[in-house]
């Protein structure tokens, strides 16, 4: 038997997005297993709305919904029958047309899910966990694979779930995800909590005035990285949605700024960060592995 | 509790006035039931096991002297194995097929944590099971009773019986075998099952006809059993009591051991 968790230890609250930040095969999932009781942890306690969610029954499953990060969903089914089924599992459903217009499933309801992008069966996985009209809801790597729009349409629905008092939980490997979307982040490594806050405190720690920066910017995907003198080097995170990292000085953001001025770049959206997430997390994996 | 809006999201929790927000029970084995018996029907490879083979096996009988001796008439010999044939095929092959993929593609863990739930997902494929049974046994019973089939009708209660006995061992062994190998091997084993029970598993030839100690090991088998058990009560109305227990040790042995290896994922 492998142990995967070894001191994972962690609270989501009502009307916040509470997210597991961590790499591929840090226990991430495995965590949200244990909390959604489709594992049973050999050891320690886990409660969800007060219950033991592993031998919870189906009162407690009606107030939980959740999205799998492989999707859970049946290839040879489409979207709107398999919506309508997981609705009638539930006394109280959400108006199912409304969220899947919301939603943009409407568009490809007639295609089986086999046949879907992987942002659409993403887009579909997200309303099967909503469906249910559920007070929790747990959604594994929610942003994979979405292209720029439909990653704005599911930021703003997650956005909307948590004004509405809902209990949000999500996983990511995605740092601006986790920067965007949360009020409290547990980063995760190797089977544990390593570090927790919200993004304010565990990006503040280090950050001087003469802490290098971080900029995040929307424009056209597949932009070719420019030779950058001053500035760190471009990375584009997911389609459209770049990043540069190692701004140290005013004549940095020049720089970028005058190759989009030669490129004929306006982007959609700017964000300076100070010291980010990432460079919090390269942080701790680094401490943690000279420890 | 408060109407879900029109926007299609959940209500905030503040506004809830009922804890619960499940289906009743029976309404949601019921939903699943029917989509699994859907998702059956509309399989081109599970019409053509559950149907199309069980039907040229009616004929392939019928029309050869392979069962001649057994009964009056070659039609009375054939149907009863026949039917125990479409049990094999929807509560073994098609359905441990179906569970073994649902399983690959995470569908089984997903439900799980809808109201309906594990043991809600065991019964719905179980009533799938049985709903396709029924439309069977009205396809290849109806083409027989046209073809000339007199079954005994004082079996026809005890036939109905082992019919229900029959799919309970079968969809165990099916279930064991979706929960504990990869599909592609799920799908391997439990076709290649199906061809050779159906040529020499006693199902549609009683084992007695093989040679040796054969026959003895295949005496023992489910499709023998249910075979036998069908003959004797549909040809001389008659109740095979051994047969019965023989399907009873598999149903339990296979279920004891697929509740105990089944892996959810």
């Amino acid at each position: 038997m492998v142990r995967v968790l070894n001191g994972i230890s962690l609270t989501a609250h009502a009307g916040a997005v509470t997210t597991l930040l961590g790499s591929n095969g840090a226990g991430k999932s495995t965590t949200l297993g244990c909390a959604q009781g489709l594992l049973k942890p050999d050891g320690g306690t886990v409660r969800l709305l007060g219950q033991d969610p592993y031998s919870g029954g189906s009162t407690l499953r009606s107030r939980v919904g959740v999205m799998l990060q492989d999707g859970g969903l049946p290839p040879s089914v489409k979207p709107m029958a398999l919506l309508r089924h997981v609705e009638g599992m539930y006394s109280h459903p959400v108006n199912v047309d409304a969220l899947a217009q919301r939603l943009g499933i409407d568009s490809f309801a007639h295609t089986t899910i086999r046949r879907l992008s992987g942002g659409q069966r993403q887009r579909v996985g997200l309303a099967a966990a909503l469906v249910g009209n559920p007070e929790v809801v747990f959604l594994d790597e929610p942003s994979a694979g979405l292209d720029p729009q439909s990653r704005q349409t599911v930021f703003d629905l997650i956005a909307e779930l948590r004004e509405r008092g809902l209990c949000i939980v999500l996983t990511t490997h995605l740092m601006e995800d986790a920067q965007r979307l949360s009020d409290y982040v547990y980063i995760i490594d190797n089977g544990r909590n390593v570090a927790q806050g919200t993004v304010a405190e565990l990006t503040a720690e280090a950050t001087t005035a003469t802490d290098s920066r971080t900029l995040f910017f929307t424009a056209t995907p597949g932009l070719p990285a420019p030779e950058l003198r001053d500035a760190g080097s471009l990375v584009e995170e997911a389609a459209g949605q770049y990043r540069v990292d190692g701004i140290r000085s005013p004549a940095a953001l020049a720089e970028i700024t005058s190759w989009w001025a030669e490129r004929g770049i306006l982007p959609t959206s700017i964000t300076m960060e100070p010291k980010n997430l990432e460079d919090v997390f390269l942080d701790i994996a680094e401490g943690g592995a000279r420890g | 509790m408060v109407e879900p809006d029109r926007y299609g999201l959940p209500v905030a929790p503040a506004d809830r006035e009922t804890s619960t927000n499940a289906a009743p029970l029976a309404r949601r084995i019921l939903r699943h039931g029917r989509y699994e018996t859907a998702a059956m029907l509309g399989n081109g490879e599970q019409l053509v096991l559950a149907v199309v083979l069980p039907l040229l096996a009616l004929f392939g009988l019928t029309f050869t002297d392979i069962l001649d001796g057994i009964a009056e008439a070659r039609i009375d010999a054939a149907t009863p194995g026949v039917l125990a044939l479409c049990v094999m095929s929807t509560a073994f092959t098609g359905q441990g097929i179906s569970t073994g993929f649902d399983r690959r593609y995470g569908v089984l863990r997903f439900l799980a944590t809808t109201p309906l739930g594990r043991a809600g997902l065991i019964f719905g494929k179980a009533l799938a099971v049985l709903a396709v049974l029924v439309i069977q046994m009205v396809l290849v019973g109806g083409t027989a009773l046209i073809l000339g089939w007199r079954p005994d009708l004082a079996g026809a209660p005890i036939a109905v019986v082992l019919l229900v006995l029959g799919a309970a061992a079968f969809t165990s062994l099916g279930l064991l075998i979706a929960g504990t190998v990869r599909p592609e091997a799920t799908l391997a084993i439990t076709n290649l099952a199906w061809i050779l029970l159906a040529a020499g598993g006693g199902i549609l030839i009683p084992g007695s006809r093989l040679p040796g100690v054969l026959a003895d090991i295949v005496a023992v088998l489910p499709s023998s059993a249910l075979g036998d058990a069908l003959r004797d009560a549909l040809i001389g109305g008659t109740m095979n009591i051994g047969a019965c227990l023989i399907l009873l040790g598999w149903t339990i042995a296979a279920g004891l051991a697929a509740t105990r290896w089944f892996k959810w994922n």
